[in-house]
């Protein structure tokens, strides 16, 4: 009964993180078309300025709830200027493209992006400890659940619904499915793509680095953390479908359930587990599980 | 042709070819130089990637420091003498990171392009299994440092390479032991080990250990998350419903660390008790953040368990001193890589009157030989003595808050008879013939 | 004279001068250009499904096979003749492309190229799990004999050499003839319009599935070949960043020419080397600079620099050009 309840918990705590690793990469992707690699760099810095920052902000002793403010404001501010530099400065060169060039100039971006970080923090790997220790535990019988998770549960719930909310009723929302759902209509309707484009990608790069910062008091923050994100955010896309914030959510609850209940009951299948659901999830539905039906072009 | 014009296309191939040609000829009249004097030392080590911080910048610490001080002769003795055997020694360090093809073309590289003397290096054991038939080929002389298979010498007899750190046998059957002799009347064990040869060696060779000696006890849970998963909630749930008295894990650095704030911060270490073979590495700087009673190797006797010498005075002062830094065992390990390899270098050079040694002399002096470490003594003795085993320990972890830093006590000692299999038989029959033949006091 | 023949000319004339020059080239030289050689196999079978608007990120999964294969082979199978063993790597690569091309091919775009992905992570699963194996530690290749002849000590890097250069010259001419071919043809169309080639009754998942068996076994032998160059195989030959790898000397070469898949691959490995040796702490920069350069400069890849050359030597002298 315990075990179920923690394959439960464990589960929603892995999809959280599936989550917030993916979002951003899904509205890029569903955007703009484009596979951006770059989203691990993304990942990554905002790891290390949060590890760094925040870490700086604890020492010095100020109350706790700003420092968890601090990560949220700390991964936007990198993830804007990330974002402005990479958009605006390079991405700019290759719209219209082919769209694998696309991926191989964010994997080059990828590439310089990880030496930088070496460059600028070094090869040693950054704590950030007080946050785990902060938020506590809560009990379950023998099971303890650490406090932080649980935020980071509530967290991933709060920003797919407010992400949920943003593209249904703002205003700027409608303009970005408009875009998502086809580029050269909303551009003849005067839609000003090519700020919809920097804007998402912009929005994409917080979150990326959000995923980053809010994750840093669970890892340690050390060089190479953005490769591994980078093939799960995609198979996490892959399983919800392009574009698609819903899609991406449940995608993070399925691969996160059946990871934890691989990990409790048949620990040799761990490592195949999120590739055999995406498999799956493909044989059934090609394209991805919240997919919109686009009319054929002949 | 029709025309000898510029044509755009024309200067843009010429260019291109020119470019070409140009690196070709500089990376390879660059090789041809004639460098009689200095001894000419690749070293290869992760500068990149997650294995850099906990292997690849301490082996790379202890390289600069040492190249830099055997070349002003400033190590203590047996060590005094110039570089090697008053030749000064050429570094050239090269990232061991990327796939094992990046490794051996690098390796090539290094023997038939630079011509360098020596290699040392090599973190990673696919790596070092790799290399080894290439350096017997190309008869380049290589000393693997920190890879921990035993497969290297025990699947073929090998001449040019040697390595001087024990493989990584001797690491399990210590914490075993101490693991037993700590924890009383142990019936059920748990382990969380990577999901790589690393992970699922030392895993192997622990329950093949355990069963050896505690043949009631049995495994609860034995769990594989992927190398650098990074984030082990369901892993830590599970272990924390299980009713293990201890649990085995060979993890490192970056996962190792995560691992411990995510468990500490849910209370399982202070439930059931860690037995880490290779948790030295992060003592330094995890520090209060391990748990007390945590049980911690560190692949031989290094750092907290390093004999009393001044050799080790040296060394650990001269580093700290440089890098603001401890150095942790893979620092150690490097050191004991350099100087068994410099002792054989002045053996061979003393046997044939003071000229500069061949390959095939240091080989001849290499074999066998016992020297001195910063940590201990090594000797040569397995693989036909290309292989060395050391003494190692094993101890319980205390951070003392007054002073605020690690400690280790109830430190106990094993003899390299006593944790090594002999000369001759392959680790993993030793293990499971019930580790027959070790010399234990 | 046709306009199939000069560029073959000109390909036959530039192998047998590399083949003559490898005499005398150092043998880091030798291996490293194997090595691309042997890679850009793979590239190549990439340039085919590329053509047809396809990119998959998981060739590594044929990769793996052949080089495991040969592995096998020689370790267990006690058959040591590089024919056989590349014969076997071809045969078993093929099959598994047939067996996954069933599926694969009715996946487009990311679909496509994750779902492929997510096949060759499964071999790597499998290859990890399996301990009998090494694990991720791998183990290695003896030297293969050549039909009894067993060379020694640096002949058979040069005679490795010579085999993978006439793999890769008959591979390069058969993908060109099949590239002129109808069904070669065909690969563009899918990309545009699939609709309007269904309409016409060509069969485009068929076709397609064809692509794949052909990249597929090419991708194995390209495995095969790697494995006897550096002596070791290891499941990290099948993981994901293997594919992305060849992705990536795919699209540095470009679709435009056969030619590009091996030339784009040897300035890749050697450009890495160069970049490992001289800048050893940050050759990822160095690396990724290289690259966006290239792309900025050379869009259609190092291939277009081959299309230009040919469009000049082509060139009849009464064309008066624009």
């Amino acid at each position: 009964m315990l075990t179920a309840f923690a394959i439960l918990t464990d589960g929603l705590v892995y999809a959280a993180y599936l989550f917030l690793i993916a979002i951003g990469l899904t509205l890029i992707f569903g955007v703009m078309r484009i596979l951006n690699v770059t989203h691990g760099s993304f990942y990554a810095f905002g790891a290390y300025g949060s590890a760094i920052a925040v870490g700086i902000y604890f020492d010095r002793g100020f109350p706790a709830a700003g420092g968890f403010l601090l990560m949220v404001l700390v991964a936007m501010v990198i993830g804007l200027v990330l974002g402005l530099i990479l958009e605006r400065g390079l991405l700019r060169l290759f719209y219209g493209k082919d769209e694998v060039i696309v991926v191989l100039v964010t994997y080059a971006a990828f590439l310089i992006l990880e030496d930088v970080i070496k460059l600028i923090w070094g090869p040693n790997s950054y704590a950030l400890y007080q946050p785990l220790a902060l938020a506590g535990t809560i009990d379950v019988g023998s099971l303890v659940l650490s406090g932080y998770d649980i935020g980071l549960i509530v967290f991933a719930s709060l920003l797919a619904i407010g992400a949920s909310f943003a593209l249904k009723r703002t205003r700027w929302g409608h303009l970005l499915t408009v875009v998502i759902f086809d580029r050269e209509i909303a551009a003849a309707l005067g839609i000003n793509v090519t700020a919809v484009y920097t804007i998402t990608f912009v929005i994409g790069a917080m979150l990326g680095a959000l995923g980053g910062a809010v994750m840093a008091p669970k890892i340690a923050v050390t060089l190479g953390i953005g490769v591994e994100v980078i093939v799960l955010a995609f198979a996490v896309v892959a399983i919800g479908g392009m574009g698609s914030i819903g899609g991406a959510l449940l995608g993070a609850l399925i691969v996160g359930e059946c990871r934890a209940a691989a990990v409790h009951l048949v620990p040799q299948i761990e490592l195949f587990v999120i590739y055999a659901v995406m498999a799956l999830v493909l044989i059934f539905r090609p394209q991805g599980l919240f997919t919109r039906i686009a009319p054929r072009k002949i | 042709m029709r025309q000898h014009l510029p044509h755009p296309e024309n200067r843009l191939t010429i260019t291109f070819a020119a470019w070409f040609l140009g690196l070709l000829a500089l990376t390879t009249t660059g090789a041809r130089a004639e460098q009689p004097a200095p001894v000419k030392i690749g070293f290869v080590t992760f500068l990149t990637g997650p294995a850099a911080a906990p292997f690849g910048i301490p082996d790379h610490n202890a390289a600069e420091l040492l190249v830099e001080s055997l070349n002003a002769g400033q190590v203590p003795a047996p060590y005094a003498q110039v570089g090697l055997g008053g030749a000064k020694i050429e570094a050239k360090f090269l990232d061991e990171a990327g796939s094992a093809s990046d490794v051996v073309t690098q390796f090539r590289n290094l023997a038939e392009r630079d011509h360098v003397d020596v290699v040392v290096g090599y973190v990673s054991s696919g790596n070092c299994l790799a290399v080894t038939p290439v350096a017997e080929e190309l008869k380049q002389l290589t000393v693997l440092d920190i890879c921990g298979t035993p497969r290297v010498f025990e699947e073929k007899p090998r001449h040019y390479v040697f390595r001087v750190n024990p493989h990584a046998t001797m690491d399990n059957v210590s914490t075993a032991k101490y693991a037993l002799a700590k924890f009383k009347d142990v019936s059920v064990y748990s382990g969380i080990n990577q999901n790589y040869a690393w992970g699922q060696d030392s895993w192997r060779d622990f329950r093949l250990v355990m069963k050896d000696l505690d043949p009631k006890a049995t495994v609860d849970k034995e769990l594989f998350p992927k190398l650098f998963a990074g984030e082990y909630g369901a892993e830590i749930s599970t272990l924390l419903t299980s009713n293990a008295q201890f649990i085995h894990s060979s993890f490192y650095d970056g996962d190792l660390e995560a691992f411990i704030y995510q468990a500490a911060a849910r209370g399982l270490p202070q439930r059931i008790p860690l037995v880490l073979t290779t948790g030295e590495s992060s003592l330094w700087r995890l520090g209060a953040k391990v748990p007390d009673g945590t049980v911690i190797g560190a692949r031989g006797p290094h750092t907290f368990f390093a004999h009393e010498s001044a050799l080790n005075v040296w060394f650990h002062k001269a580093y700290v001193d440089r890098f603001k830094e401890q150095p942790i065992y893979p620092a150690y390990d490097f050191a004991q890589s350099l100087f068994g390899l410099k002792t054989a270098w002045e053996k061979a050079q003393a046997k044939k009157g003071g000229g500069r040694p061949t390959t095939e002399e240091v080989i001849a002096a290499f074999e066998g030989i016992s020297f001195p470490t910063p940590s201990t003594t090594v000797q040569m003795a397995l693989g036909n003595g290309h292989q060395g085993i050391s003494d190692t320990a094993v101890g319980t972890y205390k951070f003392d808050k007054a002073e605020s830093r690690p400690e280790m006590v109830d430190i106990v000692r094993y003899s390299a008879a006593c944790v090594n299999p002999p000369a001759d038989v392959n680790s993993i029959a030793w293990l499971e013939g019930g580790m027959k033949g070790a010399k234990c006091d | 004279m046709t306009m199939v023949s000069r560029p073959v000319l000109f390909g036959a004339l530039a192998l047998i001068i590399v083949a003559v020059v490898a005499l005398a080239l150092p043998s880091w030289l030798v291996s490293l250009t194997t090595l691309a050689f042997a890679n850009a196999l793979v590239v190549l079978g990439l340039i085919i499904l590329w053509r047809a608007g396809l990119v998959p990120f998981g060739q590594a999964l044929f990769y793996a096979i052949g080089a495991y294969a040969v592995a096998l082979i020689d370790r267990y199978g006690g058959m040591h003749d590089v024919f056989v063993l590349i014969t076997a790597a071809a045969v078993l690569s093929a099959f598994a492309a047939f067996l996954t091309g069933f599926l694969l091919a009715r996946y487009r775009e990311i679909f496509f190229a994750m779902l492929s992905l997510a096949m060759s992570m499964i071999l790597y699963g499998a290859l990890v799990k399996t301990e009998t194996l090494g694990s991720t530690d791998g183990f290695h290749v003896e030297a293969p004999t050549y039909l009894g002849y067993a060379p020694q000590g640096a002949m058979h890097l040069l005679v490795l050499f010579w085999l993978v250069l006439a793999f890769s010259a008959a591979s390069a001419l058969l993908v060109f003839l099949y590239f002129r071919s109808v069904a070669g043809a065909l690969a563009v169309p899918v990309r545009d319009s699939e609709i309007r080639l269904e309409f016409l009754g060509v069969s485009v998942n068929g076709l397609i599935h064809l692509n794949l068996v052909i990249s597929g076994t090419l991708a194995g032998i390209g495995g095969a070949f790697a494995a006897l160059s550096i002596e070791h195989v290891d499941p990290n030959m099948a993981y994901w960043t293997t594919s992305g790898g060849f992705v990536f000397v795919t699209i540095l070469a470009g679709a435009g020419s056969v030619a590009a898949a091996f030339v784009g691959s040897f300035v890749f490995e050697f450009l890495k080397s160069i970049a490992y040796d001289i800048l050893p702490g940050t050759w990822q920069i160095f690396l990724g600079a290289v690259l966006l350069v290239t792309i900025l400069f050379l869009p259609e890849g190092l291939g277009s620099l081959f299309g230009r050359l040919r469009q000049r030597l082509n060139l009849k002298p009464a064309n008066v050009s624009s």
